[in-house]
């Protein structure tokens, strides 16, 4: 493991190379270019003021900004994850080329589809900035938690995406199953509506890992509070499980990739 | 022990042949299937074959192997487990320092980036610093030989100057083993050229090689020692020359076992200087070829042709007795035809293979054929490319300016 983790460090520079492709080749044939990076989030935000403003009908609440600005900010992070473990999931069967002729760490792969993802969500969290200063979102210390909260999204997607990408690889289907989950997670995950909205069932909600990330994020950039840290442990110990069972599944595997692709 | 560069213990490598299961739809009820009927396991046994049985070799630090073998005979297989593509089923290897493999040049091409992004990407990919490919950009653009095109997507870039790239990139790292896979059919003979010059100065530079080559020629040119493989073993290692004769002896004897249905079978076929059975020739060089055809049946009008083709089958010189003015002969069972031939080999440096075949020209129907009967490497002095020699000399080369010339008339 550790001489494993030793190996892809020195590697590094490969996972900058791979990450640039990705990049890069997204970014040149596209009409749109960096409009791109933010479209898949302006959607999600569009379709997330819907859903909230039936809420407030239905509920005879006024909708308030903070419910808009909240559901923004949880989108961008939403739609990072949807788009890296999308990603990941084809990014070994895509590189088939390199899969099977030459040695270097096959993990790169699903690492760059991540990373390139990562810069897409950079792009779009501009956009985002943009939109919280217009819509009078202050400053807090809180703000602190938030690298913190996008650090353990991008291990979780790291983690999910190893697992992911080799099990692709041996079967075909995988990529269905994965996309099904991708298109009806929103619906279990708190990123249109609140978790305090189901009372005290809204709990059980949080057992989907996710579902601590993204509310903290809302609490601290939207609301000025401290997330609630039980639940952000729970988090990062499930995504620091995944990325280490990821990881330690993807090595096993690994030598049977180039004979099973 | 530390002069060993690359070495196997007992190498074995288990392949499934046929459909396996590669989706889970069709695993779960195979599965469940399996639990509950055991026999089918045995039905999986029979689909595995071996690629590599019992493999030992050893290199030592600075040396050159070829491999040699036909298609499927599980050289490339070899390879990749050098390189940890793949992992053996059973058995040890060995590698001591950095390993860098020359098997698919371009294969971390992406055709959307340019030929200098696709340089530092395949750079990286085989194995080099940033650093170290930023000091080796200009030799390895001049290398290549498409400097104009350097900044051009190589989408847009012919399949040769594909491959010039990718080879410029792989020869510019510098690794302590380096395995070459058939890379030299890549580009055009000068091109080729430089290659082989390229790998014969890392060999030089007391780089360890394992090379992977159809062509004998340069096997024999370049490397120290050969191993010989087929089916998956080793059949024989050692010196190159010896290892290579070994090789074009199998490759004759393959049809040895001739149909006995056939009424007439060729019994022998030889290619000969003045001393004796020879396969290496000099360009222009006299060769004759013995040919004797025995029958089984009394059997009428046959001709004996005689044809060289090189490995793409295409066929660049051939002759028959009847074109050379022969009459047809009949064979009485249990009696043998002999005839020789005397050829006059203006054929350029290469490999080509000599094949026979009793010929009946009025029904156009053959007997037997030796395809091939004899494989030979052609060596020349004079650098020339395509099929046949014409000895060519330079006997004048000067500059002219043109547009001087153009002004006075």
């Amino acid at each position: 493991m550790i001489d494993e983790l030793r190996e892809l460090y020195s590697y590094r520079q490969l996972l900058y190379m791979i990450t640039y492709r990705d990049i890069k080749i997204r970014y040149i044939q596209s009409i749109m270019g960096f409009l791109w990076a933010i479209l898949m989030p302006i959607v999600i935000v569009m379709s997330g003021v819907v859903v909230r403003f039936a809420f407030a009908m239905v509920s005879h609440t006024p909708l308030k900004t903070a419910d808009i600005a909240s559901v923004a900010v949880k989108s961008v992070p939403w739609a990072f994850i949807v788009a890296s473990i999308r990603f990941t999931c084809y990014s070994l069967t895509s590189n088939y080329g390199l899969v099977t002729k030459i040695y270097f760490p096959k993990e790169i792969f699903p690492m760059a589809a991540v990373l390139a993802c990562l810069f897409d969500s950079l792009v779009a969290c501009s956009a985002l900035i943009i939109i919280l200063l217009f819509m009078k979102v202050g400053l807090s210390v809180y703000l602190l938690w938030v690298p913190v909260l996008l650090a353990t999204t991008v291990l979780f997607c790291l983690g999910i995406g190893m697992i992911v990408s080799a099990s692709s690889l041996f079967f075909r289907d995988v990529k269905y199953i994965v996309e099904i989950f991708l298109t009806f997670g929103i619906f279990f995950t708190p990123v249109f509506y609140d978790m305090r909205m189901f009372g005290d069932r809204g709990k059980w909600l949080l057992l989907n890992p996710v579902a601590p990330l993204l509310d903290g994020l809302s609490t601290c950039i939207v609301h000025h509070a401290s997330p609630d840290v039980h639940w952000f442990l729970y988090s990062l110990a499930f995504s620091l499980a995944a990325f280490l069972g990821g990881f330690l599944l993807f090595k096993h595997l690994e030598p049977a990739f180039a004979e099973s692709i | 022990m530390s002069d060993v560069a690359l070495r196997m213990e007992h190498v074995y490598k288990k392949f499934r042949k046929g459909e396996t299961y590669n989706s889970l739809r069709d695993l779960l009820p195979a599965l469940t299937g399996k639990m509950f009927r055991m026999q089918e396991l045995s039905a999986d046994d029979k689909r595995e074959f071996w690629a590599l049985q019992d493999i030992s070799f050893e290199v030592k630090h600075g040396e050159a192997l070829g491999i040699i073998g036909r298609n499927g005979a599980g050289k490339s297989t070899v390879l990749k487990i050098l390189s940890r593509i793949m992992r053996p089923t059973k058995g040890r290897m060995i590698v001591n320092g950095r390993l860098s493999a020359l098997i698919e040049v371009s294969a971390g091409f992406h055709p959307d980036l340019t030929g200098r992004e696709n340089i530092f990407l395949n750079g990286t990919i085989l194995g080099m610093t940033k650093r170290e490919i930023e000091s080796k950009l200009d030799q390895i653009i001049a290398f290549s030989g498409i400097e104009e095109f350097i900044d051009t997507p190589v989408k847009r870039y012919s399949s040769g100057m594909y491959a010039r790239l990718g080879f410029s990139v792989a020869a510019h790292v510098d690794p302590e083993v380096l395995i070459v896979d058939e890379v030299l059919s890549v580009g055009d003979f000068v091109f080729q050229q430089r290659c082989m010059d390229r790998i014969r100065s890392v060999i030089k530079g007391g780089t360890t090689v394992l090379f992977v080559s159809h062509n004998l020629k340069a096997i024999t040119e370049i490397c120290h020692r050969a191993m010989l493989l087929e089916h998956g073993k080793v059949l024989a290692i050692g010196e190159t020359d010896a290892v290579a004769r070994e090789y074009l002896h199998r490759g004759t004897n393959i049809d040895d076992t001739s149909d006995q249905s056939r009424p007439a079978y060729i019994s022998k076929v030889c290619i000969r200087d003045h001393a004796g059975e020879q396969s290496t020739f000099e360009s222009g060089q006299t060769a004759w070829v013995d040919v004797e055809v025995t029958a089984r049946k009394a059997i009428d009008r046959l001709a004996v042709v005689i044809w060289f083709r090189d490995e793409t089958k295409y066929i660049i010189f051939h002759t028959s007795t009847e074109r050379l003015g022969f009459a047809p002969f009949s064979l009485q069972p249990g009696h043998t035809y002999r005839c020789t031939f005397e050829l006059c080999l203006n054929i350029a440096h290469g490999t080509f293979y000599l094949v026979t075949e009793i010929h009946r020209y009025d029904i156009q129907k053959g007997y037997d054929r030796r395809d091939p009967a004899a494989t030979i490497f052609i060596g020349s002095t004079t650098a020339v490319g395509g099929a046949v020699n014409c000895f060519p000399r330079l006997i004048e080369s000067e500059t002219v300016n043109l547009s001087k010339q153009s002004c006075e008339v």
